[in-house]
Order: C-alpha cells, then sequence, then structure tokens
C-alpha cells in the first residue's frame, strides 16, 4: 500500500477516479508517512484531524470530475489558511491563525484537494537553503547532510520524501525552481500575474508569484491548472481566461526554436552543469527543436538588481508586523518606540533584518536614485533583453542552479554565496515571466540537477511542453532511500 | 481692514511685513466605501466596526483602487481648473505608527492625479486668483486615543483607509481674510460638485498651513514654517496671525527663521515647534507594487466634466446676468448651493431683485439666529416667493411684510392665508383711501391752511394720521398720491 504514495500526482487521482482507493484511505497513508518522518522538518504544522473529516467528506460524496478530487495536500506555510496556523517561518506570526484562505489555496480546495499541513519555509521566504525558518532547517531527503534549497525547502523536501503527492510554494528569486532542482522535483513559477497574490505573506510584492511543485511535468501543469486564474482582489492579476494546461499536453516541440544564452556560462561553474545543459540541448534537438545560440547581455546585472529591488520592498511589506495588531510582540519597552524596537529585534530573524535594513538603506532620500531608481532602469533592460530575444526563440534553456544541494550550513554565514545560488533564477523574476526548473541528472554524489526552461509570457503551456517533451526523453530517476524512517 | 484696498501687512519695530501663506487641504473623499477596500466610511460610527482586512494590514491582504473616489479626484480637479493627468503613480510613505497599520500610507508622490490649476476669490478689493499646485489622492490613517486610559493608547481603524484628497495651493495667499475665503471657496466648489461634505467638525476638511514674511517689496520667499492639522478657519486664522508675528519679532531683532514644523495650541492660542527640519521624517517614498500605475481614459475626463454641475463662478455670472444681480448679491446667493438652488425657486415665482433683497436681509438673518440651513427652512421657496410678490404688489407693506414673515416663521403656513386671516391686507382702494383722507383732511382743518400757506413739512403729519386710521395697512404709495392730490384742492 506504502507504494502508492511513491506514485504521482496524475497516477493517484486516477486511482481515486477508478475507487481504486479512498481519499480518507490517501489521507492516512500520508499522515503516517509524515509522523515517522519528523526527521526532515518539512512540516511546521500538520492539521490531521482536518485532513481526515474533508477526506470522509469526500468519499460519501465524491466529486470525480475536480481537479484534485479528494487529494491531500500540504501546502508553504506562506499561505494563509483560514483557521490554521500561518508562520511564515518566523516567530513574528508563530501563533498567526488567518480568518482568511488565500486565492491560491481556495481554488485548490474547489477543486477537491484537501489541507495536510503547512511547509517549512526560510522566513518570510528569505533564503536559499532553508536554514532561516524560526522553526530550525529543512533536511533534503536526497542526503541527510544537504539543505533542500530555498525559500520553498519544506515543499521541496516534502514532495521529494513522498509526504505530499504535490505542493505549492511562492517563487521571488528561484525559490521554487531552486529547491526543485535540488530536490529533483518539477518546480513551475508562472507568469507574474498568473495566479493570485491575495492572502499570501508578501515579501516582494512586484516578483513574489505563487506555483506548484511536483514529481512530474503532467503533475505541474494539472497544479496549474487548479491554482491560476484572475482575481479581481489583486491589482496585478492578469484577466484572462483559465486553460486547461494538463489537457493540452503534448510532447510535439518539432520546429520550435530553443536559445541557449551565452550569458549562463559562469565563471568556476561545475563542468557538471556545463554538461547536464549540453544533454539537455542534444535531447531537444533530437526532439526536432532548433537549438540557438542568443545573448541575454544584461544578466550579469540581475542578482545586483535583485537584492535591490526586493529588499526594498520587503523592507515596506514588512513594516505591518510591529506588535500593535496581530503576532507577535516583546512584553518588554516602556513606549510605543521601544515597544517596536524590541518586537522587530526578537520576532525576526537575522536574514530578515539584514533584508530589510539593506532595503531601507537603498530606499533613504539620498541613496533612492542610485540604488532603487536605477535598479528599476537594469530590471527594464533586463525585460528587455528577454523581449527581443522572444521574438527570435519560443523558449530559452539554461541550468536551474549553479551547483546541486549544498551542506547544511555551508553558505550561512556566507550571504553573497549564498545569494548568488540565484543567479540564474532571478532574471526570470525581474522580466515577470514564467520558468520551469525539471530534473535532468545527477552529480558525481547522486544529488539531482536541474534545467530551466524560460518562457514567454502566458507561454506556460508551451514550456510545460517542452518540459514533458524532455522529460520523457531523459530518463532521469531520483534516487531517495528513504534513509530517516 | 480697507474695503477697496488690500492692507495686511505686520509692522515690526524696523520693518514692514508682507505675509505669504499656503495651505495644503486635506479634504475627505465623499464616497461610500475606502479607497482601497470595501469597508463603510460613516462618521460618528461605533470604534473600530469600519475596518476590513485590509484597512488593518492582515497578512497577504492587497489594495484595489475604489473607482469612485477616483471620479471624485477628477471631478475636483475640473471645478479647479486643472489639469487632469492620464497617468499618475501611487507610492508609499513609509513610517510607524500605531495607528497606521501597513506601516505606510499609501499616497501619491511624484506623480499626482490631478496638476496645476486655479481658484477664484471675490476680495473686497476685487477678484483674487489663487494657484493651485496639485491634488493628490492618498489614504487617512486611523487615531490614536490618548486619553481614554492612564497607562494605554487605544486606536480606532474606522478612518484608517478613507480617501483624502491633499490639495496643495501655490503660496499666493497673503492674509487671514484671504485664507478664509479660499477654504470657503474650495468648499463651496466641493459641495457643489458632490465631491467632499466640508464638515469641518467631523475633519473632513482640515489644512496644514505654510507661513512665512518678507520685507514689502521683496522678492524673494522668507523660510516658512508649517503648521500642522489645523481644523477649522478660526483656528488657522488665528495660527497665521501668532505665527506672522512670531517670525517677524524674530526678524527684527536680526534672528533667523529655522525651517520647521509647529503644531497650533488652540487652548494657548500658540504655535510651537513639533520639529525641526533636521528631524525630518524620511518617509522613504516609493512606487506601491501592489498597485499598477493609474491610466485615466480621456473619455473619462470628457464624460465627467460633460456631467459636472453649473459651478458658483458661472452661476454667479449667470445671475448677475440673468436675474440683474450686483457682484455681492450673486456671490452670497451662489456660496452655498442649497441656498442657491432656493433663490432660484423663488426669483421664478417673484421680483428678482426684492426676492435677493429679502432673502439676504429678514430669511438669512432668522436662519442664522435660529441656525438652520436654508434646507431646513421653516419657510419654504413657494411661500417666500409669495410674500415678495404680495410686497412687490402693493397688497401689503414692507412693514406688514415683516408681520406675516414672522407669523409665517411660527406657523409655516403661506402668506396669504396669513394676511387674509389676520385682515392685514393693505388698503388700496382709491375710493376707500380718499374717504378716510377726506375726513382726517376735515379735523385737521387748520392744519390744512397751514401746509397750503407753506408748511409743507406738515406732510408727514398727513400720513402718520392715515396710518394710524388704517392700522397702517394704507398703502403708502396711493396714500402720497391721493394726499398730494386733495392738498392741492
Amino acid at each position: 500500500m506504502s507504494e502508492i504514495i511513491k506514485k504521482n500526482l496524475s497516477e493517484i487521482i486516477d486511482l481515486i477516479k477508478k475507487k481504486e482507493i479512498k481519499s480518507e484511505e490517501l489521507a492516512n497513508l500520508y499522515i503516517d508517512k509524515v509522523n515517522k518522518s519528523k526527521k526532515l522538518n518539512s512540516f511546521i504544522n500538520t492539521c490531521f484531524e482536518h485532513t481526515i473529516q474533508k477526506s470522509k467528506e469526500f468519499d460519501k460524496k465524491p466529486n470525480l470530475n475536480s481537479l484534485l478530487p479528494g487529494i491531500p495536500l500540504a501546502v508553504k506555510d506562506l499561505f494563509c489558511t483560514n483557521g490554521f496556523k500561518t508562520t511564515a517561518g518566523s516567530k513574528m506570526l508563530e501563533n498567526f491563525i488567518p480568518q482568511y484562505e488565500s486565492t491560491v489555496t481556495e481554488n485548490l480546495w474547489k477543486e477537491g484537494a484537501i489541507l495536510l499541513g503547512k511547509l517549512n519555509c526560510d522566513e518570510y521566504a528569505m533564503g536559499s537553503s532553508n536554514e532561516t525558518s524560526y522553526f530550525g532547517n529543512v533536511i533534503n531527503p536526497i542526503a541527510k547532510d544537504t539543505v533542500p534549497g530555498g525559500s520553498s525547502g519544506g515543499s521541496a523536501s516534502a514532495l521529494a520524501a513522498d509526504l505530499t503527492p504535490a505542493t505549492i510554494g511562492t517563487d521571488t528569486g528561484g525559490s521554487i525552481r531552486q529547491p526543485a532542482s535540488f530536490t529533483g522535483t518539477v518546480g513551475l513559477k508562472p507568469t507574474y500575474g498568473l495566479c493570485s497574490r491575495w492572502g499570501i505573506v508578501a515579501f516582494a510584492s512586484s516578483l513574489d508569484q505563487a506555483g506548484p511543485m511536483t514529481k512530474s511535468v503532467k503533475d505541474c501543469s494539472i497544479m496549474l491548472e487548479a491554482m491560476a486564474g484572475f482575481d479581481k482582489k489583486d491589482s496585478t492579476s492578469i484577466e484572462k481566461k483559465k486553460e486547461n494546461y494538463s489537457k493540452n499536453l503534448k510532447t510535439d516541440i518539432k520546429g520550435l526554436k530553443i536559445g541557449i544564452p551565452k550569458e549562463y556560462r559562469v565563471e568556476n561553474m561545475p563542468k557538471e552543469i556545463d554538461e547536464l545543459w549540453n544533454k539537455g540541448k542534444s535531447i531537444l534537438k533530437d526532439l526536432g527543436a532548433d537549438i540557438i545560440d542568443i545573448s541575454l547581455p544584461h544578466t550579469k546585472y540581475a542578482l545586483p538588481t535583485y537584492y535591490i529591488v526586493a529588499p526594498a520592498e520587503a523592507s515596506s511589506n514588512l513594516a505591518r508586523y510591529d506588535g500593535v495588531k496581530y503576532g507577535y510582540r516583546s512584553s518588554k519597552g516602556n513606549d510605543l518606540i521601544e515597544m517596536y524596537e524590541n518586537t522587530r529585534s526578537e520576532g525576526f530573524g537575522d536574514e530578515v533584518k539584514r533584508r530589510i535594513l539593506i532595503g531601507t538603506y537603498v530606499l533613504s532620500s539620498g541613496y533612492y536614485d542610485a540604488y532603487y531608481l536605477k535598479a528599476q532602469k537594469v530590471r527594464q533592460l533586463i525585460k528587455k533583453d528577454f523581449d527581443e530575444n522572444f521574438g527570435k526563440v519560443d523558449a530559452i534553456l539554461t541550468p536551474s542552479t549553479p551547483s546541486s544541494a549544498f551542506k547544511i550550513g555551508e553558505k550561512t554565514n556566507d550571504p553573497i554565496s549564498m545569494y548568488l545560488n540565484d543567479i540564474f533564477t532571478v532574471p526570470v523574476n525581474l522580466a515577470g515571466l514564467p520558468a520551469i526548473s525539471v530534473p535532468a541528472g545527477l552529480d558525481k554524489k547522486g544529488y539531482p540537477l536541474g534545467l530551466q526552461l524560460i518562457g514567454k509570457t502566458l507561454d506556460e503551456q508551451n514550456i510545460l511542453n517542452v518540459a514533458y517533451a524532455f522529460e520523457k526523453n531523459c530518463n532521469f530517476k531520483n534516487e531517495i532511500k528513504n534513509w530517516w524512517l | 481692514m480697507s474695503k477697496d484696498k488690500f492692507d495686511y501687512f505686520i509692522k515690526g519695530e524696523k520693518n514692514k511685513y508682507e505675509v505669504v501663506i499656503g495651505l495644503e487641504v486635506h479634504a475627505q473623499v465623499s464616497s461610500n466605501s475606502k479607497l482601497f477596500s470595501g469597508s463603510a466610511t460613516k462618521f460618528g460610527a461605533e470604534p473600530n466596526s469600519q475596518v476590513s482586512l485590509i484597512d488593518s494590514a492582515f497578512p497577504g491582504m492587497l489594495p484595489v483602487i475604489n473607482k469612485e473616489c477616483i471620479n471624485q479626484a477628477i471631478r475636483t480637479g475640473l471645478g479647479l481648473n486643472a489639469k487632469i493627468n492620464n497617468n499618475s503613480v501611487f507610492d508609499r510613505k513609509n513610517y510607524f505608527y500605531a495607528d497606521l497599520p501597513q506601516g505606510y500610507q499609501i499616497s501619491q508622490y511624484k506623480n499626482p492625479i490631478v496638476g496645476e490649476g486655479k481658484v477664484l476669490l471675490d476680495m473686497p478689493y476685487g477678484s483674487k486668483e489663487i494657484g493651485i499646485e496639485r491634488l493628490h489622492l492618498e489614504q487617512d490613517a486611523g487615531k490614536s486615543i490618548h486619553d481614554m486610559d492612564p497607562s494605554s493608547t487605544y486606536v480606532d481603524l474606522n478612518r484608517s483607509g478613507i480617501a483624502l484628497m491633499e490639495i496643495v495651493s501655490k503660496p499666493d495667499l497673503r492674509s487671514p481674510e484671504e485664507v478664509n475665503a479660499y477654504i470657503k471657496k474650495l468648499r463651496t466648489i466641493m459641495r457643489y460638485l458632490g465631491t467632499c461634505d466640508g464638515n469641518m467638525q467631523e475633519g473632513s476638511l482640515r489644512a496644514d498651513v505654510n507661513v512665512s514674511v518678507r520685507q514689502v517689496g521683496d522678492k524673494n520667499y522668507g523660510t516658512r514654517c508649517e503648521i500642522k492639522n489645523v481644523n477649522s478657519i478660526k483656528f488657522m486664522q488665528m495660527a497665521i496671525e501668532y505665527e506672522a508675528n512670531r517670525q517677524v519679532e524674530l526678524l527684527d531683532e536680526g534672528k533667523k527663521i529655522e525651517q520647521e514644523t509647529r503644531l497650533f495650541d488652540t487652548k494657548k492660542n500658540k504655535t510651537r515647534s513639533m520639529r525641526s527640519k533636521e528631524d525630518a521624517h524620511d518617509y522613504r517614498y516609493f512606487p506601491d507594487p501592489d498597485l499598477l500605475p493609474l491610466k485615466i481614459e480621456q473619455k473619462l475626463i470628457d464624460d465627467l466634466k460633460k456631467s459636472l454641475p453649473e459651478l458658483p463662478d458661472n452661476k454667479k455670472e449667470r445671475f448677475m446676468s440673468d436675474y440683474g444681480l450686483n457682484s455681492y448679491e450673486a456671490n452670497v446667493l451662489v456660496s452655498e448651493k442649497e441656498i442657491s438652488n432656493y433663490y432660484e425657486e423663488v426669483a421664478k415665482l417673484s421680483d428678482k431683485k426684492l426676492a435677493a433683497t429679502w432673502m439676504m436681509g429678514d430669511l438669512f438673518a432668522m436662519l442664522n439666529d435660529k441656525g438652520l440651513k436654508i434646507s431646513n427652512s421653516p419657510i419654504s421657496a413657494k411661500n417666500f416667493a409669495e410674500l415678495v410678490q404680495s410686497i412687490k404688489s402693493g397688497q401689503i407693506s414692507g412693514r406688514i411684510a415683516k408681520e406675516v414673515f414672522e407669523l409665517m416663521v411660527e406657523s409655516g403656513d403661506n402668506p396669504q392665508k396669513i394676511i387674509e386671516s389676520k385682515g392685514m391686507k393693505q388698503q388700496s382702494d382709491p375710493k376707500e383711501l380718499e374717504k378716510i383722507i377726506n375726513e382726517i383732511l376735515t379735523k385737521n382743518k387748520d392744519k390744512v391752511d397751514q401746509y397750503k400757506s407753506g408748511k409743507e413739512k406738515l406732510f408727514g403729519f398727513f400720513v402718520g394720521q392715515v396710518m394710524k386710521q388704517s392700522g397702517g395697512k394704507a398703502n403708502p404709495q396711493l396714500t402720497n398720491d391721493i394726499l398730494k392730490k386733495l392738498l392741492k384742492g
């Protein structure tokens, strides 16, 4: 029976639809494994009573036409869930229980999914290794001394360890794609505005985007279909009609033009990454795609630009956590200012404080023009690079990350080296484009590596198709040995 | 102050100074819901009863612009003869305060929705144009209540997120009187437009007042001080008066004015320093990434322009040309939309000029006395018009009309009914009057002789006798005519 939870989401959906398994049975299988997998620390909170109750309700009156019929799902703890603690991985929100449901999770429940628990993440999604969470670091099921990546590290870890059949994360600079790459799973960051931001704890509003994390490309298309959609409560949401990504999925990519940007071949990049990239090119070529060399000349400015824009927005977005209305409040302090200072000093972790400081600095009068304004201009140039090339190519292929999963603690004292991990993922967020990371191979240590496909605005279907074709011909297999059980 | 010449100057020990004033008026937008949330905006509701998750800045909440507030700002801009910007941006103004739940106020910084405009003031010394620098939309903050508990502060977020228009004037105002006229004119325009109720007691209209002084003839502006959040015209005038004199004293002593933010203490009638320029906040403005830039189609502006009501300046001109009113009368009668409506109703049914005189005299005095607005007048426009007509036609005299007016106020009755029931009709039948006059002349033969021999002053005596005899109802014009005729004979 435990073989079932190793299956992909689409296969499990089929089992439910064929009535070969009930939602409650499925829920119990996951609950059992979650309970046995505490070492991974991928969950912050669980809500098993709710899961069982909802799965019983489903089994009584199953709606088999929904996209996610009776499927238990754990989600990143950045999505507000009505009546269930939502912490954002922070002491500040340790006991915060929203009285509202994020649009994206609401969409999942409407399609039949059932909340299983809330997954660990870097504090306020700030991190690339899931080591900044107030609730402790998450372990990559690949190997017990490695990080799962971040910030959606709990999501990637739980997914790879079969603790949830699929999950959702948020991606501000790579927070879905990088952990997907580190854990041998599929992660997609949709076009900015495709999934509503309403009810997601904000990190950097102009970059944040929710997306699916799954074991297969097909699963990814099902999840995206369920989550996406216009939301009038989010002013940056794109008004367009829903698409049937899963139904329209196809492997024929003959004649598609795939761009290879030379700027993504960075210094000191491990040879394995380069080889993986070449492997990707040849697979796509064999499938009939044209491989075209392109240039995205402003790529090298993407990381510094990101580390101005994102902290600037974060410094303002996190101002609301002041101890006045909800969340943590320090008991120390004799007046309002002292209360603020103590609350925010005690409630936020070091990485969050670092980014608030950077953000406050770059927005300060006298520095605004030199940093924030300039970064906004560079951001336009980065976007223009992509726009110009998308006249010539249909999608762009790059490595997802400059390395495989690194060791726990390896980069915690070196923020720059940590930030460099986002070098391939960040430009996409700045340009608002969709991108998917698909597992493509293993390195010498046997750790997975991913390739990234970047698409045009709202061209999710196309990159899903390319990824689908790639997946079918890549023969990647994740080697997770359940060592923690 | 002289009526026909501007003369608001402050004489210091040594020099004579001119006062330069600019206003930042905060006007609450009349709308059913807040600028970025669906919460209600009613004044005086239970604390924290009109607060949404957005207003209280819960995690993951996002602002969505209320289109009606945009329309109201455009209407106001058009009413101020201002340029409406097709592209504007909402920015975040970052600062910490307990009644600011987001930790930032959403406002407009570099690109406001409305650009330059102008307002015309009617001053006793002629009309004066005041430049408008800009109008922008922003969120109001909540309210901190410090006096409910000795050790805690309470916060009411009902006001949090309500739409405000900040209307910034150019430094064109030169006296407390002009400030008075400016605020009243702004209020009139916005009330005509229905974009702000202008209720200062409820905080719907308040202002930051920038004051500087300079020697008469000096072309450069002096260093200004900003007096924050003054919520009545009287206090604005007192604050300016005090602040200008304070600055003059310093300058005359050879001292410098420090640019600073000051508060007006309404108990001591003084301004005091709140923070210096050095302590000024760094608000770290940047475009709000939760909101797209605001694009306004020209068609919307054109449509709103077409649907604007007649504004006070135009109405004034029309009153002067159509009703033959002078500038002063027209000004008073257009000062409030309700007054102008009342007047137009009356003028339609009666003598236009006489109606204006009686409205501005007895009617306004009565309303003022009773503390009533014209919309609650005990005399309807129709009844008032009838009263004016019965004076005009000679049915009653002005003196009797005052009595009828009083009775109308008491009873709300139609003037004809009062005149009939009280027998107050003017005696206008020439035959009847001739009879009375003949009787009087017969009774006072000696006086008639004296009159005829040149003592013409006695004419008044005869008029008095006629009035006495008729109980004040004799038509004065007719009485004069008949008396003259009979005394000649």
